[in-house]
């Protein structure tokens, strides 16, 4: 009999562990799985038991209600106010699409056993019977677009990098989830890391690279953990080295960890700093697909992005982009946190409301008070009022809205949030985590919370909202990356969307 | 957190593991501070010497990195999330009961990942969801 207690950073932040020893302590014989997260945080710790009659579900466990549970016979499915049911039949699971998110917190996360028994390798095998060029029109006709908030096609880059002819190419992959309210990376890491190994692998043998890089922030200290045990069994399994998998390619993965940089999320700041210097962004042109990494052609991928690889190779281009919208295709794995009743991963097509993501999922707010605010897409994403519930959450809706998906993180605040206090902290930001190469972004971030500032005092207020303004367009169309770039996002939008913040002293 | 006391003969012994990476800088200073605790003056010139480099790339390396600090650290560390989806669910008023309370122990930081059960902070290397004073002070026991 197995018992399922997540092993994932969120359950465990608020008591996984404990509730795993006080199982141990009652029946030490009990075969205790650390999965990933099922993504419900809101239910963590949840607890499941594998019965002849599926994986049933008790939650939200707190080690005091272990005892409880075992009086139940939970281990039988016995009936308890935690009781939830079958997992599988959870309706705010069951009404998901998990199709990158599909193995994490099912399997046992560093079980090749168990990754194979559902469906892992399946899109490996298959890549190793085809061309290179075959795999790249698969991923290319897939539509599959970069899931770390460029949204740039997949596959488009990766061909770009096959058709260089160096003999060392890289293929990077950015961990550094940055972001706010993003967290899917960190838990695919933890729930499914063969998953990305497997998207990178497939990468590899597409583009001709043998060194895999996974770029992953140091606040992840558990997901690093994984990952390096995943490779090492990829390793010891014959999966990584010098013959992958009996075939002629060689590939080998290793993690860099980063150091507290914010701006390392950017892709050539990221090479920076795996190349150990300071994490100054590059200017664009070459691209790091033609002189990335040490010079050489790079692959550089978010963790969502390799991850949903195996997922096309193993089910087809066409089973993807049967998904999403326009040009949107396939599922996102959104992450609703901040002050949320029900937050945690919601993967669905593309095309699905905010509405549906706020109050379908995640209830409301968590503080019971009136929703007012939602940031979408990280710290230099917009901040959308209620007004804009209807927008279809895709590439270009966000865009045309005002907005960007970025990572697809999806932050809520209530009615005590002072939109021009997040303005501002949206350029402290900025100015805290600047690379400093460019003058906007270094210089124009410490004016723009100074600005911001004497509008939240009252001093001149309508001249220096125009003048923010001004500095917003010089940091939009005069940054050398997104750093700069878009932190005018978040405060244009608070100023757009919220005017009655920005009122000053007279509010 | 237990750290070694520095020793110079230690740290070269940790570099010259890091012999054959390309681009070792980062990874060195890394190495110095998970070693000893934070990255000794003595670590700059070292690392110069022994990658070949000079004494301004490592200190440039070493400033620019939030996670690296050139002062041993307390006996305790406690990171508060101050990022938007922790701000949302109260970080900045923890922020300032913690704070008031070990000065000399609390940093900012921004995003451990968990903004579903915020406000979230790391004690000692230990995450804390629906984080609370008290339950900062249960964990540094």
């Amino acid at each position: 009999m197995r018992v399922f207690v997540p092993g994932d950073s969120a359950a465990v932040s608020i008591g996984a562990n404990d509730v795993a020893a006080a199982i141990t302590r009652i029946d030490p014989s009990l075969v205790i799985v650390r999965n990933g997260s099922r993504g419900a945080l809101w239910l963590e710790t949840l607890v499941e038991v594998e019965t002849d009659n599926g994986r049933i579900a008790y939650g939200p466990v707190t080690a005091e209600s272990v005892q409880s549970l075992f009086d139940a016979d939970f281990l039988h499915g016995g009936s308890h106010p935690l009781a939830l049911g079958k997992t599988d039949e959870i309706k705010w699971l069951a009404s998901q699409e998990r199709v990158t998110f599909a193995r994490v917190g099912v399997i046992d996360p560093l079980s090749i056993q168990d990754y194979r028994q559902h469906g892992g390798l399946v899109g490996l095998t298959a890549a190793l019977a085809q061309s290179s060029d075959s795999i790249i029109n698969e991923v290319t006709e897939s539509g599959l677009r970069g899931r770390g908030g460029a949204g740039f096609p997949a596959g488009i880059k990766w061909k770009t990098v096959a058709q260089t002819t160096s003999v060392q190419k890289y293929i990077c992959c950015n961990a550094d989830e940055g972001d706010s309210g993003t967290f899917a990376d960190r838990m695919l890491i933890e729930g499914d890391p063969f998953t990305l190994i497997e998207g990178m692998t497939i990468a590899a043998i597409a583009v001709g690279a043998s060194q895999g890089i996974v770029y992953l922030r140091s606040e992840y200290p558990h997901a690093i953990e994984i990952l390096q045990k995943a490779i090492e069994i990829a390793r010891a399994s014959d999966w990584l080295g010098n013959s992958v998998l009996g075939s002629v390619h060689a590939f080998d993965i290793q993690i860099r960890i980063g150091a507290g940089s914010y701006v390392c999320g950017e892709e050539t700041a990221m090479l920076e700093s795996i190349e150990g210097k300071r994490g100054v962004v590059r200017a664009k042109p070459p691209l790091p697909a033609i002189e990335g990494l040490f010079g050489q052609p790079t692959v550089i991928n978010n963790v969502l992005t390799l991850s949903t690889v195996p997922m096309v190779l193993a089910q087809g281009a066409a089973a993807y982009k049967a998904r999403g919208v326009g040009r949107s295709l396939g599922t996102q794995v959104f992450q609703l946190g901040g002050n949320i009743a029900r937050g945690g991963i919601i993967e669905k097509s593309f095309g699905i409301t905010l509405r549906e993501l706020i109050e379908t999922y995640g209830g409301g707010t968590l503080s019971s008070r009136p929703l007012r605010a939602v940031q979408i897409g990280g710290p230099l994403g917009a901040y959308f009022s209620t007004e804009q519930f209807e927008t279809s959450m895709d590439y270009e809706s966000l865009i045309a809205a005002g907005g960007m998906l970025g990572h697809g993180g999806v932050v809520v605040f209530d009615d005590t949030v002072d939109l021009a206090v997040q303005a501002k902290f949206a350029m402290e930001f900025c100015a805290l985590e600047s690379c400093g190469k460019c003058t906007p972004c270094r210089i124009g971030s410490t004016r723009g919370a100074e600005t911001i500032d004497l509008i939240i005092q009252g001093v001149r207020v309508d001249e220096n909202k125009k003048l923010l303004l001004d500095l917003c367009e010089v940091m939009t169309d005069g940054s050398l990356c997104a750093m700069g770039g878009l932190t005018p996002m978040p405060v244009k939008s608070a100023m757009v969307n919220f005017p009655s913040d920005f009122l000053g002293a007279t509010k | 957190m237990k750290y070694s006391p520095w020793s110079q003969d230690a740290a070269r012994l940790l570099l010259a593991t890091l012999r054959d990476e390309k681009g070792p800088v980062l990874m060195a200073l890394q190495l110095m501070q998970n070693e000893f605790g934070y990255v000794h003056s003595e670590c700059v010139p070292l690392i110069a010497n022994f990658f070949n480099i000079s004494r301004a790339e490592v200190h440039g390396v070493l400033t620019f990195y939030h996670d690296l600090r050139i002062t041993p650290p307390g006996e305790h560390q406690i990171s508060l999330c101050v990022a938007e989806a922790c701000q949302a669910v109260g970080a900045r008023d923890l922020e300032k009961k913690v704070k008031a309370k070990f000065p000399d122990e609390a940093t900012d930081s921004y995003c451990f990942g968990n903004c579903a059960l915020g406000p979230a902070v790391m004690v000692d290397g230990v995450l804390i969801g629906r984080a609370t004073l008290s339950k900062i002070e249960e964990a540094r026991r």
